[in-house]
Formats: C-alpha cells, sequence, structure tokens
C-alpha cells in the first residue's frame, strides 16, 4: 500500500525578490528548496513506512531540475521518487496541477493500492492551498485538512483518524482510506538525512513520467487547462519608516521615547 | 642475603613474562584502531618528549605538579638502582658495583637521597588525596596502593640497606646517608643475631614490591607510567582541533561509532591517562553540570575497548555501545556537550587529544544516526541552504556595507580580503565591530576589499559539530572561490573563521596567509600606522576575554593584550583563567547554536569572573564572545559594564580630540 507524498520545490521565498519594472519574480540564482509544509508530508510518510509497512513514494510535479527534491526525498528515505515533467503540464494553475497528480496517482493505483496521501497544507509560493482538496475531489478520496496529528489508522476497517488544528480549536476526524491529508507543521519534527542515504539517493533512479504516459487531454492540464492566472506580481504598498532616536548612544531614552510614540498612536495602553 | 640466584632467576623469569603477557594483551588491543602516522618529524617529536614527557613541562604548570616531577624523576633515577637490584639476584658479583668507586659511590649517594624524596613525595601525595583532592573521587583504593607500595619499596630499601650497614657489611655506609641512619634505628632496636635475617626479609620484600607493583601497573591508571612518554612522543603535530577529513563515497563509514573505529592513537590515549583531572577542572562543560567530563569520556573509551576489544579481536563486534549509557559508554549528551575550547587538551599533561574524539562520535551520530539535538535541525538546513547559521538571504550579506565605501576584492588590485564571516555580516551588534573594522583598515590606508554577496560561511560550527559532509561542500566551495579569485591574504576579525580558513582548508591545498584583526591592528599600531587619542576611547578600566579560537587554538595571546594596551594606554586587567587557562564563553564547537539545558550557564560563570574584577568594559575579540558576554551581562543585570572588541576599541581612538 502506498503512502504518497506530494512535494514541491519553490523558490526559497527568503531570497526571492520583485522585480518593481516586470512585476515579476526575480528567480535568477536563487536556490529551490522543498515546499516547508511538503517536508512534514514527506516525514509522515516516512513514518507511515516505518510504522504501518507502506510504500513511501515522492511525487512532484515540475521543471525537470525538481529532481534536486526528489532526490532529497531519496536520501530521507522514500522507497521510489516520480516526477511529472512535461512541457505541456506548464503554466498550470491550482486545477490542472490537480487534475496531472491525480492522474499521476491513479495510474500508481494501478500497481498498487493507494492509502493515504499527504500534501503540505500550502505551498509558500502559491499560498492557495488549493492543490491537495482538489486532488482528493478528483480521486474521490476522504480530503483531511490541516492535521496536526495522526491518531489511529486501520487497514482491516479501512479508517484513518486524524486531528485538525483549526483556529482556536481541534477537530478529530475519522475518514475512511484511502484518504488525502494536507498537514502542519506541527504534525511531526523532519529528520534529517544521513550520508549514507544522501550519497545512496545521488545516483538512484529518478522515475520521470510525462503526458505520453498519463495520457491526458491537453486541454485539461498545463496553461490550456488553467482557468486562472497570474496577471501582475507586486510588493505592496508601505510607508516609509522613521529611525528615532539614538539606540546604540542612548538607549534607554530612545526605548522611553519609542514607547511614549506608541502610547500616543493608541498602539499600547498604560 | 641474596637469596639462591637459580631460584630468584626463575621468579624474575616468571614475572617478567607475566608482565610481558599483560602488556601485550592490553596494547594490542589498541591496534583493533584505524590507521594514523605519529611518527613522522622524529626530531620534533623527540623534542615533544623530552620536554613534555622527561621535562614535565605540563605537569609543572599545575603547583602540586612538583610533587609528581619528584616522583618522576626519583622513578627515572631508581629504575637504575632497581635494574642493578634485579641483576645482583640472578648475578651476585654483577651490578653496579663493578664500576670504580668514584662513580659507584656518588651514585650510591644519589640513589640513597632519590629514595627519600620519593618516600616525602609519595606521602605527601597521600596526604592531598585525603586533605584536598584534586576532584571528587580521586582518592581511590587504588590510589593509595600504589602510593602506599611506593612508600613501602623506598622503606624496604633502607630496611636492607640499613641492617647491611648495621651489620658491618656495606662497605660503602659513609656514601649512604640515610640507609646509615636506618642501620643505626636497627642496631638500636634488634640483635645482631638478627640482622641476617633482617636484611633477607628487607631483600624479599623489596624484590615482590617491585615485580609485584610492575605486574600491577598494566591493569591501573598507572599503566601510564608506561605510555605517557610515547604519548608525549606521538602527540599530534597540528592543530588536534582541525579533524582530518572524510572521504565521501558509497561503503564508507563516517565518524566514530564503534570502539574500533577511532585511530589506534586515540586508543592509545585511553591507556595513557592518568586520571589527574586536571582536564574536568578546566573543562567550561564539566565544570557547570553538564554531562560531559573529559576525563570520564577517556576512561569510558578504555573501559570499552578492554569489554569489546578482545570480542572484537575474535569475532569483529562488540557487545558495549559506544555511545549510550552506562559503564563503558559516552553518554551523546556529554558528546554534545563540548565546547571544543581545548581547555582539556591544553591542561592534559600527557597530551591526550579529547576534543577530536568527542567531534569524531558527534560525526557518526550526526552522519550516520541523524540524530542531534532538534535545534540543530534549522541549523543544518539553514547552513546548506543559505551559508548562514541564520538562515538570512545570502543577498542581505553585503548590507552592513551600504553606509560606507566598502570595495569588492579585486585580483591583482587588492591586497587583503577582510573576510566579514556570518556574525560579522548579519548580526546586529557584529556589524559594529566589521564597521569599526573598516574604520581602521581606511585610517591606515590599507588595500582591502570584501566578497560581498559571493562570501560564505566558512563551515567552522558545522564542522565542530560533526556534519562533515556540509563542510566538505562549503569548504570546496569557498576554496574554489578563493583560488578564483587569487586571493592570498585574507584578515578576519571572527576567530573561528581565522581558525578555519588557516587550518581547516589547509586540508583542501589552500594556503592562505590569514591574520586576525588583533595580530593585524597590532602590525599596523607597531608601524604606526594608526594615530590613537588614549582621551577619547573611554573603555575605562578593561578587563580581556580570551577567545578559545585565537587563543588556545592558534596561540595568540599577546596582539589582543598589545592593541588594548596601545588604545588606552594601559595593560588590560587579567582574569584569573587566562591565555592557555581560559574560560570558554560557551559558544564553541557549535554550541553557539544549541540551548544549555543542564547545569549553570557558561557565559554566567565567565562573566562573573569577569565582573570580580570591576571592569568597565569586558574586551573581547570574536563574536560569539560578544554575544554570550554582552547576554551574561543582562543576566546579571550589570549596566555599569559594557563589552567591546578590540577593534570598537580601537576605533572609538581614532577620533579626532574632542
Amino acid at each position: 500500500m502506498y503512502a504518497i507524498a506530494c512535494i514541491k520545490q519553490v523558490p526559497d521565498t527568503t531570497q526571492v525578490q520583485i522585480d518593481p519594472v516586470t512585476n515579476t519574480l526575480v528567480r535568477d540564482g536563487i536556490p529551490f528548496i522543498i515546499n516547508p509544509y511538503d517536508v512534514h508530508a514527506l516525514e509522515e510518510s516516512l513514518r507511515m513506512k516505518e510504522r504501518h509497512g507502506f510504500r513511501a513514494l515522492a511525487l512532484s510535479m515540475g521543471p525537470p531540475n525538481a529532481q534536486a527534491a526528489l532526490r532529497k526525498a531519496l536520501a530521507l528515505g522514500v522507497d521510489e521518487a516520480v516526477l511529472l515533467s512535461d512541457r505541456c503540464f506548464g503554466g498550470a494553475d491550482t486545477l490542472s496541477t490537480s487534475n496531472v497528480i491525480a492522474a499521476a496517482i491513479a495510474k500508481l493505483a494501478e500497481r498498487d493500492e493507494v492509502g493515504i496521501v499527504f500534501c503540505g497544507k500550502q505551498t509558500i509560493d502559491g499560498d492557495t492551498a488549493q492543490v491537495g482538496p482538489g486532488i482528493a475531489v478528483r480521486l474521490g478520496f476522504s480530503q483531511l485538512t490541516l492535521v496536526d496529528r495522526i491518531e489511529q489508522v486501520d487497514f482491516l476497517k479501512k479508517r484513518i483518524r486524524v486531528r485538525r488544528k483549526l483556529e482556536g480549536r481541534y477537530e478529530i476526524v475519522e475518514a475512511r482510506l484511502p484518504a488525502m491529508v494536507t498537514v502542519v507543521r506541527e504534525l511531526n519534527r523532519p529528520r534529517y538525512p544521513t550520508v549514507p542515504m544522501r550519497l545512496k539517493a545521488a545516483r538512484a533512479e529518478v522515475t520521470t513520467w510525462n503526458n505520453s504516459h498519463l495520457n491526458l487531454d491537453v486541454n485539461s492540464i498545463g496553461l490550456k487547462g488553467s482557468p486562472t492566472w497570474v496577471s501582475r506580481i507586486f510588493s505592496p504598498e508601505r510607508a516609509q519608516g522613521e529611525i528615532i532616536g539614538d539606540g546604540i548612544g542612548n538607549p534607554d531614552g530612545t526605548a522611553r521615547m519609542l514607547v511614549e510614540r506608541l502610547i500616543a498612536a493608541d498602539m499600547l495602553a498604560v | 642475603m641474596t637469596p639462591d640466584p637459580l631460584f630468584f632467576s626463575i621468579i624474575l623469569t616468571a614475572s617478567l613474562l607475566v608482565f610481558a603477557w599483560s602488556c601485550r594483551r592490553r596494547l594490542s588491543l589498541v591496534a583493533i584502531g584505524s590507521e594514523e602516522n605519529r611518527f613522522d618529524d622524529l626530531p620534533l617529536r623527540l623534542w615533544n618528549m623530552f620536554t613534555l614527557a622527561f621535562g614535565q613541562k605540563k605537569v609543572l604548570a599545575r603547583p602540586f605538579g612538583l610533587n609528581h616531577f619528584v616522583i618522576f624523576w626519583s622513578f627515572m633515577l631508581l629504575a637504575l638502582a632497581n635494574g642493578d637490584f634485579l641483576i645482583r639476584g640472578i648475578a651476585p658479583r654483577a651490578g653496579l658495583a663493578l664500576l670504580p668507586p668514584a662513580i659507584y659511590h656518588p651514585l650510591l649517594m644519589v640513589f640513597d637521597l632519590v629514595s627519600l624524596l620519593a618516600l616525602l613525595a609519595s606521602i605527601v601525595a597521600a596526604i592531598r588525596k585525603v586533605v584536598a583532592p584534586p576532584y571528587e573521587g580521586a582518592a581511590t583504593r587504588e590510589a593509595f596502593a600504589i602510593l602506599g607500595a611506593i612508600a613501602l619499596l623506598m622503606l624496604a630499601y633502607f630496611g636492607l640497606h640499613g641492617a647491611e650497614i648495621a651489620a658491618g657489611k656495606e662497605p660503602a655506609a659513609a656514601w649512604m646517608p640515610v640507609s646509615a641512619l636506618a642501620g643505626q634505628v636497627i642496631s638500636l632496636v634488634f640483635h645482631p643475631s638478627l640482622f641476617p635475617l633482617l636484611s633477607s626479609t628487607f631483600w624479599w620484600l623489596h624484590a615482590v614490591l617491585l615485580l609485584g607493583f610492575i605486574n600491577f601497573l598494566p591493569y591501573s591508571k598507572h599503566m601510564h607510567v608506561f605510555t605517557a612518554i610515547p604519548n608525549c612522543f606521538m602527540k599530534s603535530l597540528a592543530k588536534p582541533n582541525a579533524q582530518p577529513r572524510e572521504q565521501f563515497a558509497e561503503g564508507n563509514t563516517f565518524g566514530v561509532g564503534s570502539i574500533d573505529r577511532f585511530s589506534w592513537k586515540d586508543l592509545f590515549d585511553s591507556f595513557s591517562c592518568t586520571e589527574c583531572g586536571r582536564c574536568q577542572l578546566a573543562c567550561p562543560a564539566a565544570t557547570t553540570g553538564k554531562a560531559l567530563n573529559p576525563r570520564g569520556v577517556i576512561h569510558s573509551l578504555k573501559q570499552n575497548l578492554l569489554a569489546n576489544g578482545p570480542l572484537m579481536q575474535r569475532q569483529g563486534k562488540g557487545v558495549v555501545p559506544l555511545i549510550g549509557n552506562g559503564e563503558g559508554s559516552v553518554a551523546a549528551d556529554a558528546v554534545w556537550s563540548c565546547t571544543t575550547c581545548g581547555a582539556c587538551m591544553a591542561a592534559c599533561p600527557v597530551m591526550i587529544e579529547h576534543t577530536p574524539k568527542l567531534v569524531k562520535m558527534r560525526r557518526h551520530l550526526v552522519e550516520t544516526e541523524a540524530a542531534f539535538p532538534e535545534e540543530l535541525l534549522v541549523f543544518f538546513e539553514n547552513m546548506e541552504q543559505r551559508s548562514n547559521p541564520w538562515g538570512i538571504a545570502p543577498g542581505e550579506r553585503s548590507k552592513w556595507s551600504s553606509q560606507i565605501s566598502a570595495r569588492p576584492f579585486k585580483a591583482g588590485e587588492t591586497e587583503y580580503l577582510f573576510f566579514v564571516g556570518c556574525a560579522g555580516a548579519f548580526d546586529s551588534r557584529s556589524k559594529q565591530v566589521t564597521l569599526a573594522m573598516a574604520r581602521i583598515l581606511d585610517a591606515a590606508g590599507v588595500s582591502w576589499g570584501i566578497l560581498g554577496k559571493e562570501e560564505k560561511c566558512c563551515g567552522d560550527s558545522v564542522r565542530r559539530l560533526g556534519n562533515e559532509f556540509v563542510f566538505d561542500r562549503i569548504a570546496e566551495e569557498n576554496v574554489a572561490l578563493f583560488n578564483e579569485k587569487g586571493i592570498t591574504r585574507v584578515i578576519t576579525h571572527c576567530p573561528h573563521c581565522f581558525s578555519t580558513l588557516k587550518n581547516d582548508y589547509r586540508q583542501y591545498g589552500l594556503e592562505l596567509r590569514v591574520i586576525s584583526h588583533a595580530e593585524f591592528i597590532d602590525g599596523l599600531l607597531r608601524e604606526g600606522k594608526l594615530q590613537l587619542n588614549h582621551q577619547v576611547t573611554g573603555a575605562g578600566a578593561v578587563v580581556f576575554h580570551d577567545s578559545c579560537y585565537l587563543g588556545r587554538h592558534n596561540e595568540v595571546y599577546q596582539a589582543p593584550r598589545s592593541v588594548i594596551t596601545a588604545a588606552t594606554g594601559e595593560a588590560p586587567l587579567e582574569l584569573p583563567r587566562n591565555r592557555e587557562n581560559a574560560f570558554c564563553c560557551g559558544a564553541g564547537g557549535g554550541r553557539m547554536w544549541m540551548e544549555e539545558h543542564a547545569g549553570s550557564r557558561i557565559n554566567l560563570n565567565r562573566v562573573d569572573e569577569a565582573l570580580a574584577k570591576n571592569p568597565d568594559t569586558i574586551c573581547v575579540s570574536c563574536p560569539y564572545c560578544m554575544t554570550m558576554m554582552e547576554d551574561a551581562l543582562k543576566d546579571r543585570q550589570a549596566a555599569g559594564t559594557c563589552v567591546r572588541d578590540i577593534a570598537e576599541i580601537v576605533a572609538e581612538g581614532l577620533r579626532p580630540d574632542v
């Protein structure tokens, strides 16, 4: 039975800047990372492998260089890594992305039963939180979002019980398998790759599937299959800050001045 | 007086064989360790052996070492007397007595007096063990047994010769004042008819003690009698803190997870430990209640080797885990407590290398087990992904220089690379030091440049934390960058960058002239390139805290002191623990990025020592020390004292008269 982790390679956003002229992301020389939430999804698929004997598989859609993210997943211990890469997948919004990923999972299900699909709750570049639920809907899987704890997995009854972390409260939910689970950071503490695993992963096979493997209608994928598109990216306008006092020469006085200003602006109450 | 030579020959041969067997049995275990060359540069090694072992250089570095010096040299001289004793046991007419009297008689005098000194020294040592033991648990039965045996051996010596003198059978009695005194006592107490019996009793007592002592040694900490001298010969000639590289190929093992993965020298170290406890008294972790005790680590390695070694020799696998809890294992907590400050190694009189062993075990934990304190996960990711400990975008590395005219390093044009370091580039407090350094360099008209956004972390913390895989990548990239830019001269203001660029990168074939800011500023001052105004430095009473990586690891002690003296007009106040005995701030060895859960805080321990001097300024030469000392001052609410880097004190003095 598969425990699939869907991971996305994203630009390291701490390093991303927006070109003020073209309103596009400046990606030159910016390193890529695995979307931080997906790292927790990956970790959970590995725990399912260790605790319940699942076959852990990492799945990613992206350009050929997304292999790097999958190699990292292999170094962490997944049994298999599949990259969905084709020019016609490019420019996809969340709908057409979930079409491709759902098709790939359906193809995997022909080989072996798919038990759980883990996704990060959202990516740090798109921030939509839609792809996971999209996959669940298209595959008819149970949809469990914002999970911070897997309470129980029962194979015989084909049931899973999880805790969802919502604003101000938790929710314990039980659902049938197969299920799609989107995870929050609190779910687990990701592991670190050992050197022997890194070395092994460096020469391991990353399976790559393009549309000839998935046979999807080109109108349902990529840019063509995307009813939404990004028209502009820009940094929000922000009022110019102000440096007050002399924090190094007169820290006490400056702190007092700051407090007075905050009180005056009604941002601090005495 | 002497026994039947044939009978004694049998006893002597048997005990020497047993002794040889014991030594072989123990020392052959060392051979399960991995290869390491400790026989290069023989002249230097011989010199080390003469100064450290025979000169007892480090032993004498602590007050009580004099007592050991006396015992050591007594034994060296008495080895001659005892050899003579044993030879005469099998061949009564042979031995030193065949020498001309002009040599033999003074020798007897030396033996006699030296035996008295050894007797007194062993009594003094026993009293110390009772009255003021160096550490809790130092007064072991074994220690008293050995001291007692030494004392008895000396008494037997005097008894033997005293009985001979009393019987009038010692023609050289005049040359043996102490034995002569013993002879007088014997004459007073015993009837002359008993003299032969006394003589032979003391002879046998002496023989049994001597042979028993020799045979007991291999099974006790007193094995060091035989191993300490070669251990000084085999001491690391490189900086022991710069660990050897690892080869990252499949099938290799990484770090040390079982005793046989250590080098043979690491294992030999464990047989050289005298359990004097100087390492633990100097250790910042051990003295503040952490799980680490360097003496305990070396002892555990020995226990582990004794338990696992024979099994490994037979079947290749031991039973006692190297890293774990229980007898013969080193707790993972202890492995992580080390600040790699090197105080243990500086204190060790027999040149045991503690820190490298801990780093080797860290390598195993990180690289093979991926088991480390959880706060390090983010740190490792930051280092790998963004090449700085905080995970700040590399693009912000040159932000500190936005207000000044810092120039990029240009091959062939710029003389010195100013390697700013992560703290100097990202830490807001340390940026002040970087700016101060820039002002100094400009004021002295130095041709300098920076790498700006191209600079990467030197990798010090990852290496000390055992993440050699990531260090290796960082080092390879840096070395390639330095070679590409033709950089040969580097100024640093972080001792961790300093030590890593200087010592560790040498393993990558990069020979740089790395100059610490302390040495560089000292040089500028000596050449008269900086005009300082003492009145405006405003540092007040300055106490200087040595950085481990500048001081102990690279022996830069005087330069920062000279700089302070030049900048303030007065020599800095010295802390009780200074120079090679300085106490770590607690941030070395990657501890900067870890929580300090157990015991009391190392930085508080150090800052209390500094505050006892009532300073206006605690002067540091390292960004980690800066953070640790400032944090500790806040904790102690010592608002009247501030922390300044030497560069800041000098930069203040650059101002024109007010």
